[in-house]
């Protein structure tokens, strides 16, 4: 069985890789991303993400369902954390597991590229000096000041 | 009725997270235009619509008792 969640507790990586882990696995690989504390010269304070959670889990099995069909013989464990985060907590954990390192490695890249092209999930980076929600590119910046 | 949600930046601009609003039979083009409107600006970062929990196509038809998202690009990961 695979994992798909979104969740507003701390993540702990070790338990998405125990769960892909199984016999036939000669490789893991768990990516995490954590809260980086500059982002082009500017200092974030915390992150805060949301997610439409239903839709969010789905489109995260969608891309688990793609990975299936490319690599043959991996599993996937995929967890998003919501809420306010600090510097250097993490925010998403990816754990593939297959018979051989390419497909781990190579399902595990894929899999971050799809969640931020299609998985409904925003941050807002806080700042001293306001706050952003990103992704909005195209949009002015809105910036209020605390 | 149709149910609306809204998140992130979208929910900034609407001031709430959710309202019913009587589109149902309305393309989701349709919807578009009529959130225009109401909340000028909506379409301008490149939000798509999301029509029970799927990502929706403009000629899509909303039927009573669907739940349309407003989902503004994503920032995940």
């Amino acid at each position: 069985m695979s994992i798909y969640e979104i969740t507003d507790k701390p993540i702990d990586p070790q338990r998405y890789a125990d769960h892909v882990l199984r016999p036939e696995a000669g490789a893991v690989v768990t990516f995490t991303g954590h809260v980086r504390e500059w982002t082009k010269g500017i200092r974030t304070l915390y992150l805060s993400y949301e997610a439409y959670v239903p839709m969010a889990e789905k489109k995260m099995a969608q891309i688990g369902r793609e990975i299936g069909e490319k690599w043959e013989g991996t599993r996937i464990a995929i967890a998003h954390r919501i809420g306010e985060l600090d510097v250097g907590e993490v925010a998403v954990v990816i754990a593939v597991s297959s018979p051989h390192r390419k497909a781990a490695y190579e399902a595990n890249e894929y899999a971050i590229e799809r969640i931020k092209q299609d998985v409904p999930i925003w941050k807002k980076e806080i700042w001293e000096t306001g706050e952003q929600w990103i992704g909005d590119q195209n949009k002015k910046p809105e910036v209020r000041n605390p | 009725m149709i149910k609306l949600l809204y998140f992130a930046g979208i929910r900034d601009l609407t001031g709430v997270p959710e309202e019913q609003a009587p589109l149902a039979g309305r393309t989701v083009g349709e919807l578009m235009e009529w959130a225009e409107d109401k909340y000028p600006g909506i379409r301008e970062g490149g939000a798509r619509v999301a029509v029970n929990e799927e990502y929706a196509l403009d000629g899509d038809v909303l039927t009573e008792g669907d739940t349309a998202a407003f989902i503004p690009p994503v920032s995940g990961g």
